[in-house]
């Protein structure tokens, strides 16, 4: 036993040095951000002296774009799972005629250039008046979630047994109470996976936010650091301390929904 | 336990097979459909409208005025003639097509090997191994503005541990040199695409049964030759959709480039995404920026094709 638990130490030592290499990004950002005056000498390896001031410095000027961020996030999750749940029953269940075209085009979806569609949805909000609000980015941030949540969605509600559901029509329910007393319960972790997604999808939205938007009226965060950084940097503590907030949903989602994103980054691009 | 049940939901389904009204029956039909279609709608507003609507673009004249007159006249072939006349559409194709091929070959490499040696499952594995996914979880527009800071010429902690180390003198021009930027672009994007690929190739690793190695090391294979003759084959399918999907995802690459370079210096960093926001949302040319996005479509769609050949076995069993 004595060389393979060698052999195991030495592993784990190999993949803690692989860690510190590749965290190293987002170690140096927490790094920069902690340290009192990065305005122009070199960052110390260590943030030996703590201080918090980047942060209210960030929170100050990017705090308005992180709520932006959570709304439309938010938002995008409800649109999202409200026009994918439905459909991946439909598309798993019904055998409805076309179904398989259907899934095909979804899957083809996905291969579509973000900046192309907005170049185009560009000018049809303009002349639908969806440029600068909330409502225009959530639906186009939607889009980022919504192929990969009917594809995993429809993956898990394959195998929910057709004679639950048929049990439940017997009792008299109709297809639409069976769908939200049965279907959506038992569906619970899928749902949550496709959410997480598109929640960090839309979070993690540039493009949309940076083309959809000629105004500050609804800057989320991803477009709030970009102009930060924009033309000249000063204060790239204060910088850093707005990557490390904006970060944090991610890291909050590592830590607590760490099987659900294993789940979906299996079910949603092998699949 | 197993025949009661079942009989009971045959008899069940028998009732709800049973005859019915046909205008009933009818009704039921548009019921079902209803859950498919608001889907179905919104991805004919946000994917199939966007499609057609790019390609009519590019036949018209688009001008900074147009969004106060609404006029966008047909012009003919003038904005492809115009796009592809320009040396920068050249040169971003080459800057797309590097960038492409060399995050690909970068983050595939990296990322295998990772997954390989992440499968000898030793104490911590499965901790460090979902941690090292942070880097593809966070904004990649916030991991290109941390890279800016690291990759500073003057500022940056890289070239002072370089200095440090006395491999450079006077600081790499990471950013700052059109002849280095795109390289430094390239790095940085296989950073972020490592865990991605890590993860899928991990998880077909996983796949492979044991028993297949089991006898390769009876029979006193070297671990090359197991891996050439092993895993490499038993793994294509999900190399293929691994490759594919980063080909989608690094082909129309805007975000990183946009807060790493803006697409400089001098032009070195343009890439078809870039220019296509460029043309569309700086200039104003909706017409040609729509040209650029269709030769986008166009690679898009060839691409396309590889992805569903991949997935048909999967594709094939689903209803």
């Amino acid at each position: 036993m004595k060389p393979s638990s060698l052999r195991g130490a030495w592993n784990t030592t190999a993949a803690l040095l692989i860690l510190v290499l590749l965290l190293f990004p987002v170690y140096w950002m927490l790094n920069t951000a902690l340290q009192p005056d990065t305005s122009t000498a070199a960052t110390d390896w260590f943030p030996t002296t703590l201080s918090l001031s980047n942060f209210e410095a960030a929170l100050s000027s990017q705090g308005k774009s992180l709520l932006t961020s959570l709304t439309v996030a938010l938002g995008s999750v409800v649109v999202c799972l409200a026009l994918a749940a439905p459909a991946a029953y439909g598309l798993a269940q019904f055998g409805l005629k076309g179904g398989q075209t259907i899934v095909f085009t979804t899957l083809i979806t996905q291969m579509v250039p973000g900046i192309v569609i907005a170049n185009a949805l560009y000018s049809a909000y303009a002349e639908l008046g969806l440029v600068n609000s909330y409502l225009g980015l959530i639906l186009a941030d939607a889009s980022l979630g919504l192929p990969f949540s009917i594809v995993l969605l429809r993956a898990f509600m394959v195998a929910i047994p057709g004679e639950v559901i048929e049990a439940a029509l017997v009792d008299g329910a109709n297809r639409f109470t069976a769908f939200i007393r049965i279907v959506l319960p038992m569906s619970r972790n899928a749902l949550i996976t496709a959410g997480l997604f598109t929640f960090l999808f839309a979070w993690s939205d540039f493009m949309f936010a940076l083309t959809l938007n000629t105004t500050d009226d609804v800057k989320p965060i991803t477009l709030g650091i970009y102009q930060f950084v924009g033309a000249h940097v000063s204060d790239w503590g204060a910088v850093m301390a707005t990557a490390v907030l904006s970060a944090v949903p991610a890291a909050i989602l590592l830590v607590v929904a760490q099987k659900y994103i294993a789940a979906g980054i299996a079910g949603g691009s092998v699949k | 336990m197993s025949t009661a049940p079942s009989s009971a939901t045959a008899t069940a389904r028998a009732a709800a097979l049973a005859p019915k009204p046909t205008s009933l029956r009818g009704r039921r039909s548009v019921l079902r459909r209803l859950f498919v279609l608001p889907a179905l709608v919104y991805m004919a507003l946000f994917f199939g409208y966007p499609l057609v609507r790019n390609v009519l673009m590019s036949f018209q004249h688009y001008t900074p005025k147009t969004y106060f007159t609404g006029e966008a006249p047909f012009n003919g072939l003038d904005n492809w003639r115009a796009v592809f006349s320009d040396e920068l559409f050249a040169h971003s194709l080459w800057h797309t097509a590097v960038f492409t091929i060399g995050s690909l070959a970068g983050q595939f490499t990296l990322g295998l090997a990772l997954a390989v040696f992440f499968s000898r499952r030793f104490r911590l594995s499965g901790t460090i191994r979902a941690v090292l996914l942070l880097p593809w979880l966070v904004p990649m527009v916030v991991s290109a503005v941390v890279w800016r800071r690291i990759l500073d010429q003057d500022h940056g902690i890289l070239n002072s541990a370089l200095q440090a180390l006395g491999l450079t003198d006077s600081g790499v021009p990471w950013l700052s040199s059109p002849s280095v930027a795109l390289l430094s672009a390239i790095l940085v994007n296989i950073w972020i695409g490592i865990p991605f690929n890590m993860v899928i190739l991990y998880g077909g690793l996983q796949e492979i049964p044991r028993e297949l190695y089991e006898a390769a090391s009876l029979d006193g294979a070297s671990p090359w030759r197991t891996f050439r003759s092993i895993t490499l084959p038993l793994l294509r399918p999900v190399v293929t959709v691994v490759l594919v999907l980063g080909f989608m995802s690094t082909v129309k690459i805007l975000d990183l480039i946009l807060a790493l370079t803006s697409g400089g210096p001098a032009d070195s960093t343009q890439t078809l995404g870039t220019v296509t926001y460029q043309l569309s949302f700086l200039q104003l040319d909706f017409g040609q920026g729509a040209v650029v996005g269709n030769v986008l479509i166009l690679i898009s769609a060839v691409f396309a094709v590889l992805y569903l050949r991949a997935n048909r076995a999967d594709f094939g069993t689903g209803k």
